[in-house]
């Protein structure tokens, strides 16, 4: 028998627990992509000369493999005296790696404020501060929040790669647990299950997020 | 002791590139007084306004307000560029009313007036909303304050954003078309609104209009632009009246022509 009910009973406790770290790092590392894309996206726009820089360094991020800046964080960065246990660079790396990608979305968010906006804002003298806080932001954000939710699911999926560097998420675990059993079949599919069920879930509050955003737009 | 000129342009000129928008402005704008920019599209009179409210830049002269300049600041007997603390120090003492309103559209007309007056006066909410509903108030709007931008008439909206910048208590209120954006028959409720602050406050107006009976009636100086130059001003019963320059009849022949 390929499928054996009883031991995918029994290591569903263990790959739940697993889960949880898996959805830890997620949720850390979109709150991380989400701010830090904010920050950049900001500061393009409010120190113009930084423009070049940040250009460069999201091109950088989005060019490589997230998996190579894992290593990089996780290996590399201890020689220059940074050292990190391997679920902080992880979420880390990762966070930095989706940060480039949410900048590049808060950017068109920014762009579609129609210019009046920010004249209207200077001529009542705000600062560029308030402007952003207050005028920009919320405008920006209900339009994207489609955009930035394709990219917390797309993230949640490249959790996995934290084994790479033996975080104990999901996939890792799955993993010794086959390597001990020499049964894969199990913790492989239950692995991915629950991966299809929560990109549904969250596939599904973004849709309610994204209704909720519109209906209070169109008041 | 003359009076300071509330406004002064100092030949004061704007280029994009090889085109020359504004060439050697020079006009002065008296405490109180009520003026009314005219002429054709493209002669630089909206872009009188908007370098007056910083939002353009200018390539040559000064631009002084209350005898401070407000696009340099004096360092060491010299006039330089005028950092962001000092522009915003002078550009306190202006408001602006768009063609396009550019009310925030994800906030009340009440939120749109308290706005500013919080973030930047650093006026109590309270406070900031006892006066912006008595502005609403005065705008015919105290029924709609918790109305969203998108509720609202054309015309309202542009009276919400004459209270919102009056709620900042400026001493210089600029009026770029303000009723052009306008169906024709909200023209009037704007019209009368500006009318009404300009006998209730002591403010300084400058507006660039096409509504040649009410810059008639309202101002007390017409300036007609003709290609980045103030090609004639006078008083409006003058300047309407009998025109001493070619340019100034052929515009306002056209314009009265049209309608």
């Amino acid at each position: 028998m390929i499928w054996d009910w009883s031991f995918a009973l029994e290591i569903l406790p263990v790959l739940a627990r697993a889960a949880v770290i898996s959805i830890e790092a997620t949720l850390l590392g979109f709150a991380i992509a989400a701010s830090l894309g904010l920050v950049l996206a900001v500061i393009r726009i409010a120190v113009p000369w930084t423009g070049w820089t940040i250009s460069v360094l999201v091109e950088l991020i989005r060019s490589t493999p997230l998996l190579i800046q894992i290593f990089f964080l996780y290996f590399v960065f201890p020689k220059f005296g940074l050292v990190l246990d391997a679920f902080t660079a992880g979420v880390m790396a990762i966070g930095i790696h989706y940060a480039a990608y949410c900048s590049e979305v808060y950017r068109a968010g920014f762009d579609n404020i129609h210019r009046g906006q920010w004249e209207a804002s200077i001529a009542l003298n705000l600062s560029s501060w308030t402007t952003f806080r207050d005028i920009i932001i919320p405008q920006a954000i209900p339009p994207i929040v489609p955009a930035l939710g394709n990219y917390l699911v797309a993230l949640f999926k490249e959790t996995p790669l934290l084994s790479a560097i033996a975080v104990l998420e999901l996939m890792q675990t799955a993993k010794i647990i086959g390597s001990e059993t020499f049964r894969y079949t199990e913790p492989i599919t239950l692995v991915g299950l629950f991966f299809l069920a929560m990109s549904l879930v969250s596939a599904a509050l973004i849709r309610a997020l994204e209704r909720l955003l519109n209906r209070r737009n169109t008041r | 002791m003359t009076e300071q000129p509330m406004v002064r342009f100092d030949n004061v000129s704007k280029r994009y590139g090889a085109l020359t928008v504004l060439n050697g402005l020079n006009l002065e704008i008296a405490r109180g007084e009520k003026v009314s920019v005219i002429g054709p599209s493209g002669s630089g009179k909206t872009t009188v306004l908007r370098m007056l409210m910083t939002l353009e830049t200018i390539n040559d002269g000064v631009i002084w307000v209350e005898g401070e300049p407000l696009t340099h600041m004096q360092q060491g007997g010299t006039l330089v560029p005028a950092n962001l603390a000092h522009i915003r120090r002078i550009r306190a003492k202006i408001g602006m009313v768009f063609q396009s309103f550019n009310l925030f559209p994800h906030m009340t007309a009440m939120a749109n007036c308290i706005e500013a007056p919080i973030t930047v006066l650093g006026m109590k909410r309270a406070d900031a909303e006892a006066r912006a509903a008595e502005l609403l108030d005065m705008v015919g709007l105290s029924q709609k304050k918790d109305h969203y931008p998108s509720q609202l008439s054309g015309g309202q909206q542009q009276r919400v954003a004459i209270a919102r910048a009056l709620a900042m208590r400026p001493k210089i209120m600029l009026f770029d078309e303000v009723t052009s954006a306008l169906d024709p028959e909200l023209v009037g409720e704007v019209l009368q609104v500006i009318r009404q602050i300009g006998r209730e406050h002591d403010l300084t107006m400058l507006m660039v209009t096409h509504q040649m009976g009410f810059a008639k009636e309202f101002s007390d100086r017409v300036c007609f632009f003709y290609q980045g130059k103030i090609c004639e001003q006078g008083p409006p019963g003058e300047l309407f009246g009998a025109p001493k320059n070619e340019r100034t009849r052929q515009f306002l022949h056209a314009v009265l022509e049209a309608g």
